[in-house]
């Protein structure tokens, strides 16, 4: 294995009874890199993340972390991982310091300072006297988050870390992942269902959908390739429609409802922009929509939490 | 990874809950209240005792005395302390699981076998505590309230230990007592790691000794060759520290039952907690 890959699962599945939660899993995460792992909800992410964190023992396959199989190097490999499994869930009754030096404890003991140090991080050095049942929920998530940045991991596996959290919350989780991978060159894995989040947040992404990934690669490269759907308002719509059939970058039109389909490469969107203003044409709309978020849009259709 | 550290951890998450003391609370409660109703009674359970053997015999002597309260509130131990150890015994593993906080301990570089190791001292641990609790609280207010004097244990014949022996007898009582529980402890503990709620662990634990300790006591032939089998049937090893003479073989062999029982439990638990998917 090259040395920079960190993460590397070869045909990894797991089966419950008769049904496979994941199947023939096989991805890449580089040193660095916040990898993306997206999928609508029950697509197998939390499953992958806990065959990842050695919760749960896969059926078929096995997990490479930093070139060492998992299952027989597990505390040697795990001392270099941090995680967060779904909901922050913590000893209530004890304080967030307390709660951090038994998982710490758990880590070959940290001293004071390494604790502070992600308390602080996250901002919760103030309040870590406080018990965690005293904790909003963005707080608690901050805490889950500190909790796998004990130890300084080269590796954290966060499964929705923005979860329930409102959007300033949201914003400062997104913005301490790309901190972390900027200014410490940690790796991260970083589950979602929300693309938004992904794309905002992670260089490289794959997407599971019913257990099996679709696709694997950079997320600038995934989002800008390949064509795209623009949905155009404008008037009169006859002349729009004449002109766009004319350039040779349009692959194919459809006329809905009075909105112009144009399926075209994304690269050319502002051209057409350009030429229909220029024609005199009023457009009123001009909504490009990637292929790949289509496709995302299609795979999680029900799934209102789309932001 | 110090063994050391994660059973002080196991044993701060333990002593912080508040579900641990409910036992104390229990015994600290219940204790006062049986003592305080067996002195306003005035000893009339010793007289319907000894009804008969004082007209043979000249006893002399405070036979209604601390010692012997604390020998009748010892029969807690058949069902009401066994109830109260799979509170928190129960809870080690089912209550982490509904919690959440299982899969925050086993996705750290320790392994499961260290960490339910550490777990299951603690639950002894308690097992101890809560029995010493139960001498304390018993032979210390006894003491105060009914005074010393020798005992006098009702079994086939009766037997009369003198004061000056009963303090290390009471001593070897409750050490045997607390084995016993940790039999009862470890039993929970395994039905702890099979569900993951904490009120199963308790409900199966009760549930295998009442319907043990009911088989046990009804006399058909069939029942009592299968006697044998119950780890109920040597849960009264303490009784033997108050026999005269003590009778040492028969406790090492049950202790030895019992001690087999706990590895037997434990066991099955590490076999089924480091193969377990944690998906709670």
């Amino acid at each position: 294995m090259p040395p920079d890959i960190v993460l590397r699962t070869y045909n990894l599945g797991k089966r419950y009874k008769n049904r496979w939660a994941v199947k023939a899993l096989s991805l890449e995460v580089q040193r660095g890199e916040v990898f993306g792992f997206l999928g609508p909800n029950g697509a197998g992410k939390s499953t992958t993340i806990r065959m990842l964190l050695s919760l749960v023992s896969p059926s078929d396959g096995h997990v490479e972390l930093f070139g060492k199989e998992l299952h027989s190097n597990r505390c040697a490999v795990l001392s270099r991982v941090g995680g967060l499994v779904e909901r922050a869930d913590f000893y209530q009754y004890l304080s967030a310091r307390r709660n951090l030096e038994i998982i710490s404890s758990l880590k070959g003991g940290l001293s004071r300072t390494a604790i502070e140090r992600v308390l602080e991080l996250v901002g919760l050095l103030q309040r870590a006297d406080e018990k965690v049942k005293t904790y909003s929920h963005g707080m608690k998530q901050r805490l889950g988050i500190a909790q796998a940045l004990l130890g300084e991991p080269e590796l954290i596996i966060l499964d929705e870390p923005t979860t329930g959290l409102d959007p300033q919350g949201i914003k400062e989780v997104r913005e301490l992942i790309k901190g972390l991978s900027t200014e410490r060159s940690m790796t991260t894995f970083l589950s979602s269902h929300l693309l938004s989040e992904i794309e905002q947040t992670a260089t490289s992404m794959g997407i599971i959908n019913m257990g099996e990934l679709v696709i694997q690669g950079k997320v600038k490269e995934l989002l800008d390739s390949g064509e795209s759907t623009v949905k155009i308002v404008a008037s009169p719509i006859m002349k729009a429609q004449e002109l766009v059939r004319q350039q040779k970058f349009v692959k194919g039109l459809a006329v809905s409802n009075g909105v112009l389909e144009v399926n075209m490469p994304l690269g050319d969107v502002g051209t057409l922009n350009t030429l229909l203003v220029q024609a005199g044409i009023d457009v009123s709309s001009l909504v490009p929509r990637r292929s790949l978020e289509d496709y995302f849009l299609s795979i999680t259709e029900g799934v209102t939490d789309i932001r | 990874m110090s063994m050391f550290s994660i059973l002080k951890h196991e044993l701060i998450k333990t002593y912080f809950k508040w579900r641990t003391y409910i036992g104390f609370i229990a015994i600290a409660v219940l204790v006062p209240v049986v003592q305080t109703a067996l002195k306003l009674e005035g000893g009339s359970v010793v007289k319907r005792m000894i009804r008969g053997l004082d007209q043979d015999f000249m006893l002399v002597g405070n036979f209604f005395n601390g010692y012997f309260v604390t020998q009748l509130i010892m029969n807690s131990l058949w069902v009401h302390v066994p109830f109260l150890i799979s509170l928190v015994a129960g809870d080690q593993l089912a209550g982490e699981a509904t919690g959440g906080t299982l899969r925050l301990l086993l996705i750290r570089p320790a392994s499961r076998s260290k960490i339910l190791f550490a777990k299951y001292i603690t639950t002894l641990f308690y097992a101890c505590t809560l029995v010493s609790f139960l001498a304390l609280v018993s032979l210390g207010l006894g003491l105060a309230l009914f005074g010393s004097g020798p005992l006098i244990v009702p079994s086939k014949t009766f037997t009369i230990i003198p004061a000056s022996e009963l303090i290390w007898r009471m001593s070897l009582a409750f050490g045997l007592a607390s084995f016993c529980m940790w039999c009862v402890a470890s039993l929970a503990f395994l039905f702890s790691s099979l569900v993951e709620n904490a009120i199963g662990p308790i409900i199966g634990t009760m549930t295998v000794i009442i319907i043990f300790l009911i088989i046990s006591s009804i006399p058909i032939d069939l029942f009592k060759d299968l006697r044998p089998y119950f780890f109920t049937s040597y849960l009264n090893v303490w009784q033997k520290a108050l026999e005269d003479p003590i009778p040492w073989e028969t406790i090492q062999s049950h202790l030895a039952i019992i001690g087999a029982h706990c590895i037997g439990f434990y066991s099955i638990t590490w076999y089924i907690f480091v193969k377990k998917d944690i998906l709670s």
